[in-house]
């Protein structure tokens, strides 16, 4: 032993050791991942037999099964094995322009689609640092939001359009994509003023903030829609959409306000100082040194507040609206296809999720990439 | 900016209220004061004219008129149609709170259960417990209560064919029935030794606690505690001569007779409200064990501390720091979004007060300054209970 120590590795010598148990591999892995103990193995044996239950059934109703044309209730249920073994996606596909445009008149529906193909164009400038020429993008994802009006409600040589008729995906777009607009820059202004040395000022902002976040949105969206129309002069008709756009906005820029109070509140006072030594005023400082940091160290809370946003504009059918879900909704209470409820909420819901789940992930990696990191 | 030559400019003193930082903020603060004046003047101008052109006056006095309208839930206070709109609104805020309540109890179980799975290190649970998450939290709260509701009015039979689950719980569209208590004489003594319980077992830790200070030993404080809770009461109940019945539910004509009904808008509220509420409370949960550096965990295992003790005195009192703030907005949230039944027809605050006695009074204003002022009440007190109790728990540091 002692001499082979010495002598260092002497070939044929070595002791026979077991192999070294497997690290890779799938077996490996699902050793170490679904069988690390006898806890895990319940768990992971539960948790299949729960998917077994769950998947299968669910595709064969949502797929194999489904009925994509039919007229009717009955048309649908005629093609299958025994009623609402499957999916009635022809309900969907009925309703979808009802889904789209509302009560939209058919033949201005391509003033809809325009807008929507400039949203989409709008999108862009905002969402892709690395667009030659941004900088005049960003102008018109500015304002695209005044163009899209003019372009939806009419007015100035186009033909009127009343805004009861507007629903569906539209409206769900008009109010979330107003909301996110105007309520960053609102939010921005109750920040910085609640924390204004001028206690007037300040005080006004808490009060405001407090108030909105108080109350439920669904009691602003009733103020909006019965006690609004006292404050104005007598005789001022003001539109219903316009009313509801206003108490989002005021809601949504509550929240953000706080949000950004806390990225504001988090800026070393260093900072200030060296803004005020440069010579900056107030505005300069802001713009330049306090609130771009600010702003990136909320921008999950405010993307969260703008999926919260987006999310809530769907309360509005509560005081008559029929936004994406409103539409799906009223579409229950036809007698020809009543009671296919799930099939008009999954698609809702996958509607809402795709959208939402795009933003958050869109977050995740803008904060990535804004990380600097120290 | 005052300097040496601030003298010479004297004559031009407007100038001056604006270039003087000092002077500037005061004239700011002014001139915000007299438009928000003017506005509030003149929206109270608007107001007054509206009024007086639509026929109607100012007043709270229709609080005191007869309601009128049914309230098809009332588990807590008694309430018949001749009674007054402020009792309605009282039965309508009580149901707010029964909805709140329940919903945060069943969001927090679920909430925390669904965070530890996330941290599992069981793969596959892990995913099934995020791919819910992400679907629920990203799909609006009143799609979930509305998909809810919708299964059980779509699915659930007729109270004639209900579902029976071993002839004491059933399940129909008009609501579930179950057994309900019946208290007889003799109960008190029940109720009295479970206060007891709760002193005895409160003395016991105080004891306990010394005793571990003064000799090291340690009793299983929460075993004993435990038993103590649970028979204590048991041992009162049975030699009180088992002071409780059982009311069973039955089907007479078209509907059940006895036990207690539970409305299935009020199933669907809470339960729609308290599984969006406890996907967010996960998230939180998760971000709070994850927070703690495991220099903590390896630190309280040095000492010689085992896994359970550890968590229970290194890991959990510092998660709770930072899990307390965000979860009792989530709860806010919870009891906020419970105006949501207003889409179901559950007979909450909003529906009562803000929906069917609006209809019926006309009283736009004064309905939404109640209500208005009733959720602002709840969420000021919740949150200056909620700063008291930050400031209790945050972190002393030297």
């Amino acid at each position: 032993m002692n001499s082979s120590l010495e002598k260092g590795y002497v070939p044929g010598k070595h002791p026979n050791l077991p192999p070294p148990v497997k690290t890779t591999g799938i077996m490996a892995w699902a050793k170490q991942n679904l069988f690390s103990s006898p806890m895990n193995i319940v768990l992971t044996l539960l948790s299949v037999w729960f998917l077994w239950t769950i998947i299968p059934p669910f595709f064969e109703w949502a797929a194999f099964n489904s009925i994509w044309t039919a007229g009717n209730r009955q048309e649908c249920w005629d093609q299958m094995s025994s009623p609402g073994a499957g999916a009635c996606w022809a309900f969907i596909e009925n309703r979808l322009s009802l889904f789209t445009y509302g009560f939209y008149p058919t033949h201005l529906q391509w003033r809809v689609n325009l807008s929507f193909i400039m949203f989409v164009l709008a999108l862009i400038p905002v969402l892709y640092e690395k667009m030659p020429y941004r900088k005049y993008g960003l102008i018109y994802s500015s304002i695209f939001p005044f163009i899209a009006g003019w372009l939806l409600v009419g007015g100035f040589g186009l033909e009127k359009v009343d805004t009861d008729q507007f629903g569906g995906i539209m409206l769900t777009l008009i109010l979330g994509v107003t909301g996110i607009s105007f309520s960053l820059p609102i939010g921005i202004i109750l920040a910085l003023g609640r924390q204004s040395k001028m206690p007037v000022l300040r005080i006004l902002c808490v009060l405001f903030i407090e108030f909105i976040r108080g109350v439920p949105l669904i009691t602003l969206l009733f103020v909006a829609s019965t006690m609004l129309n006292y404050f104005l002069p007598p005789g001022t008709v003001f539109d219903l959409l316009l009313r509801v756009l206003i108490m989002v906005t005021l809601f949504a820029s509550a929240y953000i306000a706080e949000v950004i109070r806390g990225g504001l509140q988090a800026i070393k006072k260093g900072q200030h100082e060296a803004g005020d030594s440069l010579g900056l005023t107030y505005w300069q400082a802001h713009r330049l040194i306090i609130l771009p940091q600010a702003l990136k160290i909320s921008i999950p809370g405010i993307v969260n507040t703008f999926i919260g946003l987006y999310k809530d504009t769907t309360l509005v059918l509560i005081i008559g609206m029929l936004d994406m879900l409103g539409i799906g909704d009223a579409s229950l209470a036809d007698a020809q296809w009543a009671g296919l409820a799930n099939e008009i909420y999954i698609f809702v819901a996958l509607f809402f999720f795709i959208s939402c789940f795009g933003m958050s992930r869109y977050s995740i990696y803008l904060e990535k990439k804004l990380h600097t990191g120290y | 900016m005052s300097t040496p030559s601030a003298k010479e400019n004297k004559p031009l003193l407007l100038i001056r209220l604006w270039r003087n930082q000092e002077y500037r903020s005061i004239t700011i603060q002014i001139i915000t004061m007299v438009v928000l004046f003017t506005i509030l003047g003149m929206i109270g101008n608007n107001v007054a004219t509206n009024l007086e052109k639509a026929g109607k006056e100012f007043s709270f006095g229709f609080l005191n008129y007869p309601a009128g309208y049914d309230i098809t839930f009332q588990p807590f206070i008694s309430y018949s149609p001749t009674d007054t709109h402020t009792r309605a609104g009282l039965v309508g805020l009580l149901n707010t709170l029964l909805v709140a309540f329940s919903g945060v109890i069943i969001a927090s179980i679920l909430g925390f259960t669904m965070g530890i799975l996330r941290l599992s290190s069981n793969w596959l649970i892990n995913k099934i417990v995020y791919v819910f998450l992400e679907f629920t939290r990203n799909v609006p709260v009143l799609l979930h209560i509305l998909f809810v509701y919708g299964i059980f009015l779509y699915t659930l039979p007729v109270p004639k064919k209900a579902i029976n689950i071993s002839d004491t719980v059933f399940l129909s569209n008009r609501g579930f029935y179950t057994p309900a208590p019946v208290f007889e004489d003799g109960f008190g003594y029940v109720l009295i030794s479970i206060m007891a319980a709760i002193l005895i077992v409160f003395f016991f830790k105080r004891w306990a606690r010394k005793v571990q200070d003064t000799t090291g030993r340690i009793y299983p404080v929460f075993y004993i505690s435990f038993a103590i809770l649970i028979f204590l009461p048991l041992f009162t109940f049975f030699v009180a001569g088992s002071p409780l019945s059982i009311d069973m539910p039955a089907l007479k004509g078209f509907n059940f007779k006895g036990g207690t009904s539970i409305k299935p808008e009020y199933i669907a509220l809470t339960f729609a409200l308290s599984y969006y509420t406890a996907c967010f409370i996960a998230e939180i949960v998760r971000g709070g064990i994850l927070a703690i550096s495991k220099g903590q965990t390896e630190a309280s295992h040095g000492l010689g501390l085992k896994p359970n003790r550890t968590l229970q005195l290194v890991v959990v009192p510092q998660a709770l720091r930072v899990i307390i703030p965000p979860l009792c907005s989530q709860y806010l949230n919870l009891t906020k979004n419970s105006s949501l039944a207003i889409a179901i027809g559950y007979m909450d605050v909003v529906a009562t007060i803000g929906g069917i006695t609006l209809m019926q009074t006309g009283k736009e204003m004064e309905t939404m300054i109640v209500l208005l002022i009733t959720y602002l009440f709840f969420s000021l007190v919740i949150s200056a209970f909620m700063n008291w109790f930050n400031r209790k728990m945050a972190l002393v540091e030297r």
